[in-house]
């Protein structure tokens, strides 16, 4: 990825950018986000399969200094994050690089965000089979069963809150579940606390994940909750034809409405 | 004489259900004394957190109701809360919540009969499949958990 | 290093101990194979799932002396009448904690002093009192392990009431440590015997990175030191190190149910929060990350030997592993102490 660098280097030494948001060597093994901000330690940038964070989580932050150009290394779900993020009016384009990496590991430079729109249109966006699979296992279930599966999962869940914060698009300056009058969401740990909490979360990210799995990545006790929103995303693409992180100016699928969508349980 | 009696809320709207609802009582049709209704502006209001409270409360069953499809007071309310029930109501049957306990419908202020026969349907419904003990289970979960 | 007499428990009595414990009402803690990884779970018999070469559990048994919700008592009020109920304290479990690594067992001694700091909480003081702690000394470790920088090593019995070592034919060398222990050896007598052995060499060598004391010196002054932003950029804010933290004592107090009946509930919190330290008038007096990472750092290796004479910290390592984007404390911490304080 020398070309990465390369690239790294110019961007600061024009000031283009004033941050570049990418990965570095991390310990024990492992890749890290890193932010650039001399071109003498772009020398550090690295991309390879490691680096999986889904780096749109600091584009919302507001932890960078105002005022500052930033580049973002962005994969195909950083891509997906940036796009839903613009889509939601999250990000000033005049302020935001976006440097693609290809899943062939080539550089794309975007003009702007449309022509990442453009590129994300032209890729393979379908559910993989993997993917599928996992919902099927839990959908062939009986209630019974999956309200077990659930219980149990749940029940592990001490509230650390890493979805919350890995997810690029919680984005809320007063999250729902910090929220105290009322109190929406039952705050100690316990069952009902987790139950309400798990579903808010879903809700609230309901056909507006665009399937990272960054949520149960980070959690620390491996919670499959990734599938809460992977389930509704599917269920939001069925029914209304709507997913996420595919265009800068549709509206998203719970802000709007058609008078014929079908279902088939009011009465 | 020790048949469960269930416990069900009812959201409805102010503008077509409550006034149908109204209209079932001075009609003075009989129906199922079970039934909590409480009163919100619209459907779009309703979010779905209130039904995880009643329920968290110790509701058995829920009847969620408003204006039909082109009679929203709001023109657009009860559209947008039929996509979130559509949304919703997928989550809760994936989480195994038992969707049947939840009742969906349109009521219209000139249909008190309906009302009526909305809320015995339902309520005969939750009798059937009884106290909702999954739900009361996790809620009165020992408090002391323990790590692991 | 030198032959000692140890007390032998082999590998074909375990069963035996484990029934025993379970029989006299103990409810035993023990680190269990599940797949790839080993967690904490309880068990009633000693089974061979029970992994006693595990490097390091995601979770710390911390939740047995501090559970994550504990409800601390219901309380009724009609009109004039307000009346409290506290849990029946003699009905708390009596914990046998199995198999605990070094780094765990002497974490018990923090969360003690901070739970009788000012004001002695009978919760916690309760659940330490019924728990007797069976420690295990390492003989594998990894890159994330660091106890013998924070002055543990992986065969020290500090914490535990019984310290076990694995020796090469799969028994365990057992030291007695506290009378707690004695309780546990004169319950089961008959299934100890005797032997002269060499401790040390079964243990793992855990490098030390840095020398405690020097980074307390350092940390003296460090308060506007420019380390701190620089390592917290990438934080993203969650409680998974507070959380997996064996030491951790963050939390938050909660009145569930209704004004004339509920309950207030304990539960854990996280000084990583953005919202721990926010006031109701709209301060914040830790507003950005940087603060809370700087708070997290000193609280355990500044303030509390300072006011409670013990570090927070025990080298388990387990923060820097669950931290989804890599924040690892020994590395920081070295850094610390090689980088300026002011710029």
């Amino acid at each position: 990825m020398d070309k990465l660098k390369q690239l790294a280097k110019e961007l600061l030494s024009n000031n283009q950018v004033q941050i570049i948001v990418g990965y570095e060597e991390g310990t024990v093994g492992k890749a890290r986000p890193a932010f650039i901000s001399s071109p003498d330690q772009a020398d550090t940038l690295i991309y390879d399969e490691r680096c999986i964070h889904n780096l749109a989580v600091y584009l919302t932050q507001h932890k960078l200094p105002g005022n500052t150009k930033i580049a973002v290394i962005a994969s195909f779900p950083v891509m997906k994050s940036i796009i839903t993020l613009a889509s939601e009016k999250q990000l000033d384009e005049n302020f935001i690089k976006v440097i693609g990496i290809s899943k062939d590991n080539n550089i794309i430079e975007f003009k702007d965000f449309a022509d990442i729109e453009r590129y994300i249109n032209q890729q393979d966006l379908s559910f993989t089979p993997e993917e599928q699979a996992l919902i099927d296992k839990i959908d062939a279930m009986s209630m019974e069963e999956r309200w077990e599966y659930w219980q149990n999962e749940f029940s592990r869940c001490f509230k650390c809150y890493a979805c919350r914060s890995a997810c690029p698009m919680c984005y809320c300056t007063l999250c729902i579940t910090d929220f105290n009058q009322p109190q929406w969401v039952s705050v100690p740990s316990h069952k009902l606390g987790n139950f309400e909490w798990h579903i808010n979360r879903a809700m609230h990210l309901a056909g507006r994940c665009i399937g990272c799995d960054e949520c149960s990545r980070a959690c620390p006790l491996d919670l499959p909750i990734n599938l809460l929103t992977k389930k509704l995303s599917m269920d939001i693409q069925k029914q209304f034809g709507y997913s996420a992180g595919q265009s800068l100016t549709e509206p998203y699928a719970l802000s709007t409405y058609k008078p014929d969508d079908k279902e088939t349980f009011i009465r | 004489m020790n048949e469960f009696e269930p416990k069900v809320v009812a959201f409805v709207c102010n503008w077509c259900t409550y006034a149908g609802a109204d209209l079932t009582g001075t009609s003075r049709i009989k129906y199922a004394p079970n039934v909590k209704i409480i009163r919100f502006p619209c459907t779009g209001r309703i979010d779905f957190m209130l039904i995880l409270k009643a329920f968290a409360k110790g509701a058995d069953g829920i009847i969620i109701s408003g204006c039909h499809p082109n009679d929203c007071h709001y023109t657009s309310g009860n559209f947008h809360a039929k996509r979130r029930w559509m949304v919703f109501r997928t989550m809760l049957d994936f989480l195994g919540v038992d969707v049947n306990r939840i009742t969906f419908s349109w009521v219209s202020a000139a249909e008190g009969a309906r009302w009526a026969e909305i809320v015995n349907t339902t309520v005969d419904g939750i009798k059937k499949l009884g106290p909702y003990d999954n739900y009361r289970k996790m809620v009165n979960e020992e408090t002391e958990v323990n790590n692991g | 290093m030198a032959t000692e007499n140890y007390k032998l428990l082999k590998k074909e009595s375990l069963p035996a101990l484990f029934d025993k414990l379970t029989a006299s009402g103990k409810t035993i803690y023990a680190p269990v194979k599940n797949g790839e990884k080993t967690e904490f779970d309880v068990v009633t018999k000693y089974s061979n799932d029970i992994n006693d070469e595990y490097i390091q559990t995601v979770q710390s048994l911390k939740g047995t002396v501090f559970p994550k919700v504990e409800k601390l008592f219901d309380y009724k009020s009609d009109k004039t009448d307000t009346s409290i109920q506290e849990p029946d304290f003699s009905k708390f479990p009596q914990n046998v904690l199995w198999g605990l690594h070094p780094c765990d067992a002497a974490a018990f001694r923090p969360l003690d002093a901070t739970f009788r700091w000012d004001y002695d909480d009978k919760y916690f003081l309760t659940r330490m009192k019924l728990t007797t702690v069976v420690g295990l000394s390492c003989s594998k470790h990894d890159d994330y392990c660091f106890c013998t920088s924070v002055d543990i090593s992986p065969a020290s019995s500090d914490g535990s009431d019984i310290m076990l070592t694995k020796n090469k034919a799969g028994d365990y060398l057992v030291e007695i440590v506290t009378e707690k222990g004695q309780e546990v050896y004169d319950m089961a007598k008959e299934l100890f015997g005797e032997i002269s052995d060499d401790k040390e060499s079964y243990i793992t060598d855990v490098p030390k990175k840095f020398d405690l004391n020097e980074l307390n010196k350092n940390l003296d002054g460090s308060f506007e030191a420019p380390y701190w932003l620089a390592q917290s950029m990438r934080c993203i804010g969650c409680g998974a190190c507070a959380y997996v933290c064996p030491t951790c004592t963050c939390f938050d107090l909660q009145d569930e149910g209704a004004a004339n009946k509920g309950s207030r509930i304990k539960c854990w919190d996280s000084c990583g929060f953005g919202h721990f330290t926010l006031h109701t008038s709209g301060h914040n007096p830790r507003e950005t990350q940087s603060q809370r990472w700087r708070q997290r750092i000193l609280h355990k290796f500044s303030y509390m030997p300072d006011r409670i004479k013990v570090f927070g910290c025990m080298g388990c390592g387990r923060c820097s592993r669950a931290c989804p984007v890599d924040m690892n404390i020994s590395e920081n911490l070295i850094k610390i102490m090689e980088e300026p304080k002011n710029e």
